[in-house]
C-alpha cells in the first residue's frame, strides 16, 4: 500500500485538520467529528445534514456551505458515522426549524442515522430523513438491502440545500429531496479496485484487460466482469441500464453527472461525457445541466459513474441557485 | 453468569477480535467493504476501556454498557446491530432479578440470548439463510436453549459451560454454512450471485463471540 498518510489510525483526524485549514468557510469540530459552516446558523432556516463513511470526498464535507449542507459528519473510511456524531451535527445546525438528514441507503448508515434521529427527537429536534437509493446495478427487492445511494446524493444535497436556503419549511424540503432521488438513476464501472488503509491491499484484483461492471463506491466487486472496450460501448451499456430502469422521453430535461471514482483522469471523464452527450442527443433527451469531475469518489478507484436526473423547471431553478462550498461554487 | 464472568467474556471477545482482525477484514474484503475487522476491534477496545472505568451493579449492567459503547464507537451496521444485541442481553439479565442482580443461570441466560436475537432481527430484518450474523446466532441460541433445558433447575456452572460449548459449535457450523449462500442483506447483497462461495464476515464474528463465551465458561469450571 502506498498512500500519502502519516498512519492509517490518524488519517481521518489529519484530513479533517487539513480541511479546516484549507477552507475558512468550514468549521471543523475535531472531537465530535462534525463539519459545519463557519458563518453559523441562519435563523429560521431548515438544516440539511448529511454524512457517511470517509473516502468519498468531496462528498460530504466538501458540500457544506451556502446553498447546500449545513453540517456533515464523516465516519471512518467506508464506515457510517456513529449516532453521537449525527446527534452533535443536529444540535449544532438546528435553528428550531428542524433538520433533514440525507442518508445513503446502506444498512450501516440507515441504522446509525435512525438511532441518531430518535435521540434528536428526544431532545425536541424535528427530524425528517431522505434515503438516497439511485444505483440501478443493484437488484431492488423488499427481501434485500435495496439499492445503494451513490451519485444522486449530490443532486439531493444541492437541490434540497437551495430550497432550504430560500426559507422553505422542513416538510417541503424533505418532499423535494425525495422527488429528486426518485427522478435519479446511476450506474458505475471500475477499471481498478481501491485500497482502504485498514486492509492495505485492493478489494479485488482485476487483470489488465478487464473491468468490473455495476460497482458501488466502497471497493466491492460489481455485478459482473467484462473485457475492456471503447468508452462509447461502455457508456452505451451504462445508459441502457439507466434508461431501461427509468425510461425518458424526448421532452425530458436532465441533469447529468459524469463522476470520477477517484483515480480517473479528467481527460477520460470528458471522453465519457462526450459519449453520454452524443448518445442522449441521439435519443432526443436534452441535457439541461451537467457536471464532470470527481464528486462522489471511492478512494483511489479508477472508473466512472453516470447519474441522470429527470429535472422539472423548479428543480433546474434550484440547481441554478447560488452555492458556495469547497467543491461546488456558482451564482450569487 | 456473574459480574466477573461477564467482564471476562467481553475481554475474551476483545482478544479474539484482535487476533482475528485480519481474517475478518479479508472476508469482508471479498464481499463487502473491508472494514469489519477494524470496526470490531475499535468497538471492543472501547468497550473494555469503558468497563474498566465503571463499577457495574451486575452482569446485566456490564453487557448493557458494552452494547452502548459499541453503538457509540463502531459505526457501520455492526455497531448498532451488536450494540443492541448486547444491550438486550444485559437488560434481560438485569431485569430478571430485583435489586442487586444475582448471577444468571443457564436458563436465564438463554432468555437473554433470545432477547438479543429479537433485537437483532428487529433492526436488521434478516432471517436465517440471508448470509448474515443471524445464520450463526440462531443455531447457537437453539443449541444453548436445548442444553440449558437439559440442565434442570438451578443450572450449575458446569451446565452453563456445556450450553456455551454447544452454542459455540452450532455457531461455527452456521458460520461455515454461509459460504454457499447468496447474500440477501448487507453489502454482500449488492454482488448478487457473486456473493456465493465466500464465508460471511458477520456470521464469523458472531461465531467468535460464542466461542469466547465457551472459552471463558470452561475456564471457570
Amino acid at each position: 500500500m502506498k498512500k500519502l498518510i502519516n498512519s492509517p489510525e490518524t488519517l481521518l483526524e489529519d484530513a479533517l485538520a487539513g480541511m479546516a485549514a484549507a477552507h475558512p468557510g468550514l468549521r471543523v469540530n475535531a472531537g465530535a467529528r462534525v463539519i459545519t459552516r463557519s458563518s453559523g446558523k441562519s435563523p429560521g432556516k431548515v438544516a440539511v445534514i448529511s454524512g457517511g463513511g470517509s473516502g468519498h470526498e468531496p462528498l460530504h464535507g466538501g458540500f457544506v456551505g451556502l446553498g447546500m449542507l449545513d453540517a456533515a459528519c464523516p465516519g471512518e473510511v467506508f464506515t457510517s458515522p456513529v449516532p453521537d456524531q449525527v446527534l452533535a451535527a443536529a444540535r449544532a445546525a438546528d435553528t428550531g426549524a428542524g433538520v433533514l438528514l440525507v442518508v445513503k441507503n446502506y444498512t450501516g448508515d440507515v441504522l446509525n442515522f435512525q438511532v441518531a434521529a430518535e435521540l434528536a427527537e428526544d431532545e425536541g429536534i424535528t427530524v425528517e430523513t431522505v434515503l438516497v437509493n439511485d444505483d440501478v446495478a443493484v437488484e431492488d427487492s423488499t427481501h434485500t438491502a435495496g439499492r445503494r445511494g451513490t451519485g444522486a446524493t449530490l443532486f439531493v444535497e444541492k437541490i434540497a440545500g437551495a430550497l432550504a436556503e430560500q426559507g422553505a419549511d422542513l416538510a417541503t424540503v424533505a418532499k423535494t429531496a425525495r422527488e429528486v432521488n426518485s427522478a435519479s438513476r446511476s450506474f458505475a464501472v471500475a477499471l481498478t479496485s481501491c485500497t482502504t488503509p485498514a486492509a492495505g491491499r485492493p478489494g479485488f484484483e482485476l487483470p489488465e484487460d478487464e473491468i468490473e461492471v455495476g460497482v458501488g463506491i466502497h471497493g466491492e466487486p460489481g455485478r459482473r466482469r467484462e473485457r475492456i472496450r471503447p468508452a462509447k460501448e461502455i457508456v452505451a451499456d451504462a445508459l441502457d441500464a439507466i434508461l431501461t430502469d427509468q425510461p425518458l422521453s424526448a421532452d425530458d430535461e436532465t441533469i447529468v453527472l459524469v463522476n470520477g471514482l477517484g483515480g480517473t483522469p479528467l481527460l477520460e471523464l470528458y471522453v465519457v461525457y462526450n459519449e453520454v452527450a452524443t448518445a442522449l442527443a441521439d435519443r432526443g433527451i436534452r441535457i439541461a445541466r451537467r457536471l464532470v469531475g470527481n464528486y462522489v469518489t471511492s478512494l483511489d478507484m479508477a472508473g466512472v459513474s453516470l447519474t441522470l436526473c429527470r429535472a422539472d423547471a423548479a428543480m433546474l431553478a434550484l440547481w441554478d441557485a447560488p452555492v458556495d462550498t469547497p467543491a461546488l461554487h456558482w451564482g450569487g | 453468569m456473574d459480574i466477573a464472568l461477564a467482564r471476562t467474556w467481553v475481554q475474551a471477545i476483545a482478544a479474539a477480535v484482535d487476533a482475528q482482525k485480519d481474517q475478518l477484514t479479508q472476508l469482508d474484503s471479498a464481499i463487502g467493504d473491508a472494514d469489519h475487522g477494524a470496526n470490531m476491534q475499535r468497538g471492543f477496545v472501547a468497550a473494555t476501556a469503558a468497563l474498566a472505568e465503571q463499577e457495574p451493579a451486575g452482569p446485566g449492567d456490564v453487557l448493557v454498557k458494552t452494547g452502548s459503547t459499541l453503538i457509540s464507537s463502531v459505526g457501520g451496521a455492526s455497531g448498532p446491530l451488536y450494540g443492541s444485541v448486547f444491550r438486550a442481553i444485559g437488560k434481560t439479565l438485569a431485569g430478571a432479578g430485583a435489586g442487586s442482580e444475582p448471577a444468571a443461570d443457564a436458563r436465564r441466560f438463554a432468555d437473554a440470548l433470545s432477547a438479543g436475537l429479537e433485537s437483532l432481527q428487529r433492526l436488521g430484518a434478516a432471517a436465517v439463510g440471508d448470509k448474515t450474523m443471524v445464520d450463526a446466532y440462531v443455531p447457537a441460541l437453539e443449541a444453548f436453549q436445548q442444553a440449558a433445558e437439559g440442565a434442570g433447575d438451578g443450572g450449575k456452572a458446569g451446565d452453563f459451560a456445556a450450553a456455551a460449548r454447544a452454542a459455540a459449535e452450532a455457531a461455527e457450523e452456521g458460520m461455515r454454512a454461509t459460504t454457499p449462500l447468496q447474500a440477501r442483506k448487507g453489502r454482500a447483497s449488492y454482488l448478487g450471485t457473486r456473493s456465493v462461495g465466500h464465508q460471511d464476515p458477520g456470521a464469523t464474528s458472531t461465531a467468535l463471540i460464542f466461542r469466547a463465551l465457551a472459552d471463558v465458561t470452561a475456564a471457570v469450571r
